[in-house]
């Protein structure tokens, strides 16, 4: 029979109508739209991506130069050099050159005088500070007495070393993960193992009604209540510290790494369980020692994301963590990073200037790590999913 | 009491009804100047002052205020998408730079208020005074305790603005010698939150506008150890004599200042418009820099 050869070799045609369906446009046209739109989205993140890079590349090839010291030419000087020297001096692109009248072009010769006039005449003017080398590694910069990791970028001398940065970001990240991971996974236990279906049905609800807190609502409550309240309970010198900041930050990530670490338990089959108890375990050993660890890639998959979330919320750590951009591994110092840097600087700095470049740069950095964590948390938990399903 | 709570939700109302109406006015005749405004967040809320009153007096013009951050303001100076340029330091040569490549012009520059920087302590520090030099040695982070200045044996604690707010960029140029803040120095997001912070925190020391007060002990300040100490308020900053004040400035694209904009420029530095500075917490400027 032809019409079952065909059917064998189905194609969605246009509208459908070769599937021998009555022709349905509008949701032919619906299908289509969505489509895009979730196309649209995957482009939209990567164009963002690519401007962020794009800023931020002429830093990350060691293009910029932060030297303060250069050649100057005198006013006077400048029919003796060519056009394309007066150029590369000036940074003009040769569209502009041609635009500008020899009286504009000497103020822009006067100005570029001036500033190397207000340069300092410190031993450090002459470095380019924007070099891997100065953002990564510790320099003996003048005036401090040992070679340190310092972030000052403005300053006479531009210091954009971005340990301090890191290590708050980290130590932060850190705090939040150590008090959120072992209340959110206790939580999640509870709720898909352990707790009668009626706790169930408002307990998990209500936990991840938590992810609808503002961050900046968090950040608020931590800085006038939560920072008073540790100071009392701890006595330590300053009030604001990546302790509280790591807190309320995982406040912030309990509900994501709770509905995550649940979900995971939740879909280890029935069987597991039901095996174990008929075997004689109670239902604490089940969950403890039989459930969780099946589950276990996607428990690490939610620690994971919950890190993502972490190092990249802003609004809590600008507001609770003190922002002093010290290299130091106490929790209870306060502590400046990577995202409360950018929040707070970016809007003041010389557009395409050294630190503005430098802050895009810190902000690649950012998306790559945050990327990185999300897509293996995401790998891993399709391939606990397919191994559960004894696929793999 | 009553009443004037109630006096002020009128005077409250009627200003939003006025500014409807010049709204309205605007929309309706259509040939209403307009100038934008943007830049320093110090300046941002003077800057609105500024307009509605000046809206309010002029309903053929219409201003548009906003923030963002002096960088932000040059900028749009720059691509030329504002008008004025609100600014609490003065321009770059990098930037000065741009705006030639951009219109070929240097922008013109107006001060149009004085800002005294207050020191801040917490109201039971002994310490009532300091010469700059010890301001400078305590910020740096050389001097870390209280002993060494006259206070208590207590470690000092620092508190200070973001790097990007031209208060933190002033403080660091006029009273560090250029010298960088120590890496300690905690970092606000404004000077009403350095006041809170040294309000709270008996060994903090903290710096912001001279205007905001309550809460904290402002310090009175000696240029060297043998001058008088001088305490930071109108007159002393007007006249010059307190040591730490800085101008507020505007900028502006010279093809632009003409007509509205350069009127509107002009009453903000006459009698008339220095005369609302006091109430947003800034000094007027001395007779001798005023329009006439």
């Amino acid at each position: 029979m032809p019409h079952l050869r065909t059917n064998t070799n189905r194609s969605h045609g246009w509208m459908g109508l070769q599937r021998g369906h009555k022709a349905r446009p509008v949701e032919w046209l619906a299908e289509k739209l969505i489509f895009l739109v979730s196309l649209s989205a995957i482009v939209m993140i990567f164009l963002i991506f690519l401007f962020v890079a794009r800023e931020a590349l002429p830093v990350a090839l060691g293009r910029m130069n932060s030297s303060l010291v250069g050649k100057t030419i005198p006013v006077e000087e400048m029919e003796k050099h060519s056009p394309a020297e007066l150029m590369e001096y000036l940074g003009l692109t040769a569209k502009q050159f041609q635009g500008m009248d020899k009286e504009t072009l000497k103020d822009l010769m006067l100005v570029k005088l001036e500033a190397a006039a207000e340069a300092p005449t410190d031993k450090d003017a002459a470095l380019n500070t924007t070099s891997w080398r100065y953002l990564l590694g510790a320099q003996q910069w003048s005036g401090y007495d040992k070679p340190e990791l310092i972030w000052q970028p403005v300053s006479k001398i531009h210091k954009y070393n971005l340990m301090p940065l890191f290590i708050g970001s980290l130590k932060a990240t850190l705090v939040a993960l150590l008090f959120s991971v072992p209340l959110a996974l206790g939580a999640a236990i509870y709720v898909s193992q352990l707790a009668p279906p009626r706790y169930k049905e408002w307990l998990k609800p209500a936990i991840e009604l938590l992810a609808g807190i503002p961050s900046v609502v968090l950040g608020f409550f931590a800085l006038i209540v939560m920072a008073s309240f540790f100071q009392g309970v701890f006595g330590y010198q300053s009030r604001l510290n990546a302790f509280v900041a790591g807190i309320a930050l995982g406040l912030a990530i309990i509900p994501g790494v709770f509905s995550i670490a649940e979900d995971a338990l939740t879909s280890v089959p029935r069987a597991y369980t039901q095996g174990a108890l008929a075997l004689g375990s109670s239902k604490w050993q089940a969950a403890w020692k039989i459930v969780l660890p099946a589950a276990l890639p996607g428990v690490f998959a939610a620690v994971v994301l919950g890190f993502g979330r972490a190092i990249g919320e802003t609004m809590v750590v600008l507001m609770a963590s003190g922002n002093a951009s010290i290299v130091s591994w106490n929790l209870f110092d306060s502590t400046r990073t990577m995202t409360a840097t950018i929040a707070a600087e970016l809007a003041e700095t010389v557009f395409g200037g050294h630190h503005y470049r430098i802050l895009f740069l810190v902000g690649s950095l950012l998306f790559i790590v945050a990327f990185l964590s999300n897509m293996v948390a995401d790998m891993v938990i399709h391939r606990l999913k397919s191994r559960l399903e004894g696929k793999a | 009491m009553k009443t004037f709570t109630n006096m002020k939700t009128l005077a409250q109302h009627l200003s939003i009804v006025l500014a409807t109406l010049v709204v309205a006015a605007s929309v309706r005749t259509g040939s209403a100047a307009t100038i934008t405004v943007k830049g320093s967040d110090t300046l941002v809320v003077q800057a609105q002052k500024w307009a509605e009153i000046y809206m309010n007096q002029n309903n053929k013009v219409k201003i548009q205020v906003t923030g963002g951050g002096t960088g932000t303001g040059f900028a749009a100076l720059q691509n030329q998408t504002t008008d004025l340029c609100n600014a609490s330091r003065k321009i770059r040569a990098a930037e000065i730079a741009e705006c030639i490549k951009a219109f070929g012009k240097r922008p013109t520059e107006y001060k149009v208020c004085l800002d005294g920087l207050s020191v801040f302590v917490a109201a039971d520090n002994p310490v009532k005074e300091l010469t700059l030099e010890q301001l400078m040695l305590i910020f740096t982070g050389k001097t870390k305790n209280w002993k060494a200045v006259g206070g208590a044996d207590a470690p000092i604690t620092l508190y200070s603005r973001e790097n990007s707010s031209g208060t933190y960029e002033f403080f660091k140029e006029n009273v560090l010698q250029g010298n960088d803040f120590a890496a300690s120095a905690q970092t606000m997001p404004g000077t009403a939150a350095v006041l809170q912070a040294v309000a709270k925190d008996k060994n903090g020391i903290g710096y912001g506008g001279a205007a905001y007060g309550a809460g904290a002990k402002h310090l009175a300040i000696k240029k060297t150890d043998t001058s008088p100490a001088i305490e930071p308020n109108e007159e002393t900053v007007v006249k010059g004599t307190y040591p730490i004040w800085r101008y507020l400035f505007v900028y502006i694209n010279p093809a632009l200042d003409k007509g509205e904009a350069a009127a509107y420029l002009n009453w903000i530095r006459s009698d008339a418009g220095q005369k609302v500075v006091k109430e947003v917490g800034y000094f007027p400027l001395p007779a001798h820099l005023r329009e006439k």
